[in-house]
């Protein structure tokens, strides 16, 4: 009986489709998110087709080209044999290809690249890299690695907690299906490396230095984890 | 150039009630805010924003330290006849922008 009982249970938590955190919005902020002249975040968009242009990325690859590829990523890098996620790429293609400084991964301008690149995609279901096996387990087991003086991992709250409060929000299911997104909190576009240092930092743990791997294989597991569900990019969330 | 996002709508009746909705790209920076090296970050935000039908005020708004980035303004309107609407956003720092979109009473 009990065996049976813990089948059935594994069933329901293995059969949950992924929810996005868009669905435990407010209504509010879905309209906001849903309607393309009142999601700030199609401001950044606006500046990436922009810098689309100035930058001459499209002497080489036309926007319709785009569509699906935030979806796949992140990929795994042909040449160096690595992950890599969208704004790697993008930082790649700038300094290795068309041979420009660097851009900083967080500055506006990269953002809103990757904010144009990813809304191509907006629609498609995530795909995420078959070759990226390793990365996402080692991801997977990052998330599920307690941290921090609080001693949580990304899993306690995500997995067991989806759905409850933590003091007045609601604790989503942490899926990564709308970066780079518009955070109420954060008054502007971030990225999923900012969402993933705010929540490490928030267990009183010591975030990965900026561009460490270990960015890309819990992006590499959570694009796994979401799988199915959408990319909303830019989506909005409180 | 600030960007901004705009819905007018392109054909209205005449005596219609319409929705204009207005979202411009600001920081809206408070003044209260200390920045990475620990001074204050001077105070940026956009003081007035002003629409005006026809050369004729309809809506205006005094804005504050605490609106958001990125503010967004929605008010109705009366249309009565063809016309061209101009938003201005006036701000901290010369701050100054105008728009305009054209009104048709079909």
């Amino acid at each position: 009986m009990r065996q049976l009982a813990a089948a059935a249970l594994a069933a329901l938590t293995l059969g949950a489709a992924p929810r996005s955190g868009f669905e435990t919005m407010t209504p509010e902020l879905q309209a906001m998110q849903r309607d393309d002249l009142a999601n700030p975040g199609m401001l950044y968009v606006a500046d990436g087709e922009a810098l689309w242009a100035q930058e001459g990325c499209g002497s080489c690859h036309a926007v319709a080209a785009m569509r699906g590829v935030a979806a796949r990523y992140p990929a795994l890098d042909a040449a160096s044999q690595t992950p890599i996620d969208l704004t790697d790429r993008i930082a790649q293609c700038r300094e290795a290809r068309q041979g420009k400084p660097a851009l900083p991964p967080e500055a506006a301008p990269m953002l809103a690249l990757a904010a144009f690149v990813a809304h191509q995609s907006r629609g498609m279901p995530l795909q995420p890299d078959a070759q990226l096996e390793g990365a996402r387990r080692q991801g997977e087991a990052l998330f599920r690695e307690r941290r921090g003086q609080l001693n949580l991992s990304c899993a306690q709250c995500h997995d067991d907690n989806a759905g409850r409060k933590l003091a007045g929000s609601t604790i989503p299911e942490g899926h990564a299906n709308g970066y780079p997104l518009y955070r109420l909190e954060w008054q502007g576009l971030g990225s999923l490396q900012r969402r993933l240092r705010n929540c490490i930092a928030g267990v009183r743990s010591e975030p990965y230095p900026p561009g460490a791997p270990e960015y890309v294989a819990l992006e590499a597991y959570l694009a796994a984890r979401a799988r199915g569900l959408v990319v909303e990019s830019p989506a909005v969330r409180p | 150039m600030a960007r901004t996002l705009l819905r007018v709508p392109a054909t209205v009746t005449r005596g219609e009630v319409v929705e204009i909705r207005t979202l411009i790209q600001h920081p809206m920076e408070t003044g209260f805010r200390s920045g990475e090296n620990g001074r204050m970050l001077s105070r940026d935000i956009i003081r007035r924003f002003t629409c005006l039908y026809n050369n004729r005020p309809v809506f205006e708004a005094e804005l504050h330290p605490a609106i958001a980035a990125n503010p967004y303004l929605t008010f109705t309107l009366r249309v009565d006849e063809s016309g061209i609407l101009a938003f201005t956003w006036e701000g901290d720092n010369g701050f100054s922008q105008t728009e305009t979109r054209t009104l048709t009473v079909a």
